[in-house]
């Protein structure tokens, strides 16, 4: 059996995730980034929703969801709970990686800390690693400025190859810019050309091989490279995630 | 003379350049995303009153580690 409707993204967000869209239109946006780097903040900024947020990281265990409107669009936005990484070391970072591989979100912002940017982009390559449709928030850019750091957004941008947003969710700043960015590429306005790490011949090629028996199963839904990568790894948790997926749909 | 010791000798305000960090694939791959990678340079910050876990300075983070988790984490002491 191929894949379904039932097997396409609206019921695997229920499902997995408890995720119930009003509507279909609705289009729905993972909040990831690093412990401590202002997701909640953010989160509440754009739903204006309560959220408990707090100044300690793993505040944020399972999803939170909420929903916001921005000029004729509606948006779901799911704040995952803050990682380092995405390569499943903990039960938090298995829940983001699965809902940004397997929930497909339609755009995922990756929040990071203007003062320790370097530290945060470890993640946002990883994240770029699997979808094309990434933001980068860099937050706390006030914090920074008090501690004399200075961001060039421009040249990050430029490196990324994604759209790079400055702002201080606490204070509201940069969140119209952030809105404007996220609608313009909901509307296709903008093309994003991540940034990709190559791996050696060896990699690569074996990636060649398991990448195809990867499509025959799964289809083309997920990102059949990253998760030849894992399997490439020796990742134990992505063999569950993959056999939740096909139990759950008996492909 | 170069003092090279496991991550969790350095004492307290001392430096320390990263030479080598674990051998298994597991705990080397999360420390790597906590930002340790060979050549990084950490700072012990504070030792907890039962000297275990112990803050280090990370990248611009403070970042507490279990002793188990850096004691095969091989450093350089440079300051």
């Amino acid at each position: 059996m191929g894949l379904t409707s039932k097997s396409t993204g609206l019921s695997l967000l229920k499902n997995k995730y408890d995720i119930v869209k009003e509507d279909r239109d609705m289009i729905v946006i993972a909040l990831a980034g690093n412990p401590n780097t202002g997701k909640s903040t953010l989160f509440n900024t754009l739903t204006g929703l309560n959220q408990h947020t707090g100044n300690w990281p793993g505040k944020t265990v399972s999803n939170a969801k909420g929903t916001f409107k921005y000029k004729d669009k509606k948006f779901l936005l799911v704040d995952l709970p803050g990682t380092y990484s995405l390569l499943a070391n903990s039960v938090e970072e298995e829940i983001a990686r699965d809902f940004i591989c397997f929930g497909n979100p339609d755009i995922t912002i990756v929040i990071t800390d203007a003062t320790c940017l370097e530290r945060n982009l470890n993640l946002v390559l990883q994240v770029m690693e699997i979808t094309d449709k990434v933001i980068v928030c860099v937050n706390l850019i006030d914090e920074a400025k008090r501690k004399g750091i200075s961001i060039d957004i421009e040249k990050l941008e430029n490196r990324l190859g994604v759209p790079v947003i400055p702002t201080v969710a606490r204070d509201n700043k940069g969140i119209d810019e952030l809105l404007e960015i996220i609608y313009q590429m909901i509307n296709g306005n903008i093309k994003t050309n991540p940034y990709r790490l190559k791996y050696s011949d060896e990699i690569e090629s074996i990636i060649k091989e398991i990448e195809p028996i990867l499509i025959e199963t799964l289809g083309t839904k997920y990102n059949t490279r990253w998760l030849a990568l894992r399997l490439i790894d020796g990742d134990k948790a992505i063999f569950n995630s993959i056999d939740n997926i096909l139990k759950k749909y008996s492909i | 003379m170069i003092h090279e010791i496991p991550l969790n000798k350095l004492p307290v305000g001392k430096k320390a350049r990263i030479k080598v960090l674990s051998k298994n694939v597991l705990p080397k791959r999360r420390l790597m995303d906590l930002g340790l990678i060979p050549n990084t340079i950490v700072k012990t910050e504070r030792i907890s009153p039962s000297g275990n876990p112990i803050a280090y300075n990370i990248r611009g983070a403070v970042i507490a580690l279990r002793k188990e988790e850096i004691e095969n984490v091989i450093v350089e002491i440079i300051d």
